[in-house]
Parts: C-alpha cells; structure tokens; sequence
C-alpha cells in the first residue's frame, strides 16, 4: 500500500510549496474563526463566564471531525498517521502553561489565534495583546534559567490517548463524539441559565 | 435597561459598547463553524504533516525582532537561539500566522464586521481594557512558551491527533478559563 499523505513530511510536495501552501491553509483558517465570531473579545471571554460556549462547542466539534477525517483516510490507505507530528508530553509545563494561559485568556478575552483574526478585524486591543505576548515571549526568555527544568520535566514522548489506555484511536474517536453531545446540551442549559443572571450577548 | 436589553432579539440589540454591526452578517452556527475548522486542521494535516499554530509565530518574530534591534542582548538569551536558524521568518507557522490575518480581514469585511475599535466590556474605559489586553498578552505569551503551544497548537492540534498532553493542556486552560471567568467576570458583564 502506498501512502500518499502527509505531503510535504513524504516529498511529494517541496518546503517552498508547502510554505505557500501553509499561507493557504492560515487564510480558511482565520476565515473560519472571523466566520465562528472568534474576532471578538466579548464573545471569547463569554465562554469563562458561562454565558456563550461557542469556544467550546466549536473546538470540540473540530477536533471530532479532524480525528474522524484522519482515521478514514488513514484507514483507506490515503495519508499515513504514523508520519503526522504527535506533540510530546511534558505533563507539569503543559498543567501549569495552560493554566496560566486559560487566566490570561479570561482576562484579555483572546488566545494567540483568534488575537490575529481581531486585528484585522479593527480591534486595537489585538494589537496591544499581541505587544503584550511578545513581552512574555521575552520574559519567559529572560527567565528561562528558573523554569528551565520545569519545561522538560515529566517527558511521556509522543503518548497518545489511545496508548495512554491501550485502546484503538477509533474507541476515543466515538468516545469524544458522545461526550461532545453530552456537553453541547450541558453547555446550552447553563447558557439559559447565565444569560438570565448576567444579560443576553450580541456579538 | 436591564429588561429591555433581555427582551430585545440578539441580532438587532445594539449597546455603545456593542461589537455588533448593523447589517452585519450572523457568526455561523457552531456546528457549521467547528466541522469547517476541522476539515482545515485535517487539510493542514493532509498537506504538511502537522497542525494550526497561532503563538508559534509571534514568538519567532519577537526573538528575530529582538535580535534586529539589539542582537547583543538577544544572543545571551539562551531560549531563544532556537529561532536564530537559516530560516529566519521563512518558517511554516509564520506564513500559516500571515495567512490567518489575511484570512481574518478577509471574513471581516466581508461580513461588514470591520471597524476599528477598542472592544471591551460595559463596564471598562479603554485604558483599563489596553492594560488588560496588555496583561492577559503577557500571561499568554509566557504560558504559550511554557507549555509549548496554544490554544491552536496544543488544545485544538494536539488534541485532534489525541497528544495525552495536549488534553491534559485542554483541561488545564479550561481550568484557569473558567477561574479566570470567576475572578475577572466585572470586565466583561
């Protein structure tokens, strides 16, 4: 069986192709998170007060879809998931920066994604956020000699769910799929519920 | 104010702190929105063998940005000689982050959601809200580097291709959101 994906990790396409292409794909991406309503700081921070839980729904139904998609074609024999990237886990960096970063996400109502796709909506207070990140960038940096060994502590490589809990990646996929069902109707009852504590939101 | 502001339908209510545009299009539905972010995540995929980034790049052009203005200082900064390759800005998550503007404004006007702006919640004046866009950056910016990726990168990237640390990330940034939404909820009601 010959695999024909990922492409450019294969060389059926060359890195300059697949750096044009990586704008291509940034484009549908920014398009689909101003189509989403993600420009908007309201609508973003809303998620953290309970009040609109598009972040949520959005993100898991794209991951449901993603995975799904890359298991049939991976199935079928048309991309090879053994070369897409996994990330590695570094499970006390990955605990405390998401952590960290779901506060300052609550506080400046945008993640570094959806910063990009505000500004060009118009939003100065992107702009300001983005200065904001790269002071981080330079403060982490700075720092780095303190958290130096908080970064590659905890090192599992590249585990995935399904290793994690010896079951096939297609169990997790259908997993997921009933929990994103569950949660989208959780999700709506607190909606009703904090729209009529806290006001309705236009975005 | 209250009442009326409830009872009004959500597509014409209009507040002067609104990010609401008259005439302007309705977001998508989730379902629709999330089925489209992930048959790009998996085009992505597809195509270059890994997936969306969004803090990535705005970490490669602040080290190369530093090292331009005062390449001293940056080559003592040893976390950052990862980014003083041949590349330079010629690196995917650049021209993917390039891409995601470009994209943004494009949706943006076309929807007639363009408009230039500081958007904040009813209760903050603009140099509130710049000091804590500025802060909330900052948090993001260290935490991004921390965890090695965002929202986009781990949680929605990670996550899809079922990174153990990627959820274990998810959850926490779902933490630190809603606890966020506790602590900080008079900026945005």
């Amino acid at each position: 069986m010959n695999e024909i994906a990922p492409l450019a990790p294969v060389g059926l396409i060359s890195p300059e192709v697949n750096l044009i292409l990586a704008g291509g794909i940034g484009l549908l991406f920014g398009f689909v998170l101003e189509r989403a309503g993600f420009g908007s700081s309201r609508k973003l921070a809303a998620q953290w007060t309970g009040r609109d839980w598009s972040v949520f729904r959005v993100m898991f139904s794209a991951i449901v879809t993603t995975l799904f998609g890359a298991l049939l074609l991976d199935a079928l024999g048309l991309m090879s998931l053994e070369r897409v990237l996994v990330l590695s886990t570094y499970w006390p960096s990955q605990l405390i920066g998401g952590l960290v970063m779901g506060l300052g996400f609550a506080l400046a109502g945008y993640c570094p994604g959806t910063s990009l796709v505000a500004l060009a909506s118009g939003r100065w207070d992107a702009l300001v956020y983005i200065l904001g990140m790269s002071a981080g960038v330079v403060a982490f940096a700075w720092g780095w000699p303190f958290w130096e060994d908080l970064y590659n502590a905890g090192a599992l490589g590249k585990t995935t769910l399904a290793q994690w809990w010896s079951v096939s990646p297609w169990g997790i996929a259908f997993g997921l799929l009933i929990i994103a069902g569950v949660g989208w109707h959780l999700a709506h009852r607190w909606e009703l519920r904090s729209r009529t504590t806290q006001g309705v939101l236009d975005v | 104010m209250k009442a009326a502001t409830l009872s009004a339908p959500l597509s014409t209510r209009s507040t002067p702190e609104a990010s609401s545009r008259r005439g302007a299009l309705l977001p998508w539905p989730n379902l629709a929105a999330g089925v489209a972010l992930g048959l790009v995540l998996l085009m992505s995929f597809y195509i270059s063998g890994r997936g969306l980034g969004g803090s990535g790049a705005v970490a490669r052009a602040t080290a190369l940005g530093l090292e331009a203005v005062a390449p001293e200082s940056a080559h003592q900064l040893e976390y950052l000689t990862r980014y003083f390759g041949e590349a330079g800005l010629s690196d995917w998550l650049v021209f993917q982050a390039i891409g995601t503007f470009l994209g943004g404004l494009l949706g943006a006007v076309t929807a007639g959601r363009f408009k230039g702006e500081v958007e904040r919640g009813p209760r903050v004046g603009v140099g509130q809200r710049l000091l804590f866009a500025l802060l909330g950056g900052g948090f993001m910016g260290w935490g991004a580097r921390l965890a090695r990726g965002c929202t986009s990168g781990q949680a929605l990237s990670g996550g899809a291709m079922l990174s153990l640390g990627s959820w274990g990330f998810m959850l926490a940034l779902f933490a630190g959101g809603f606890l966020g939404g506790l602590l900080f909820r008079r900026l945005w009601t």
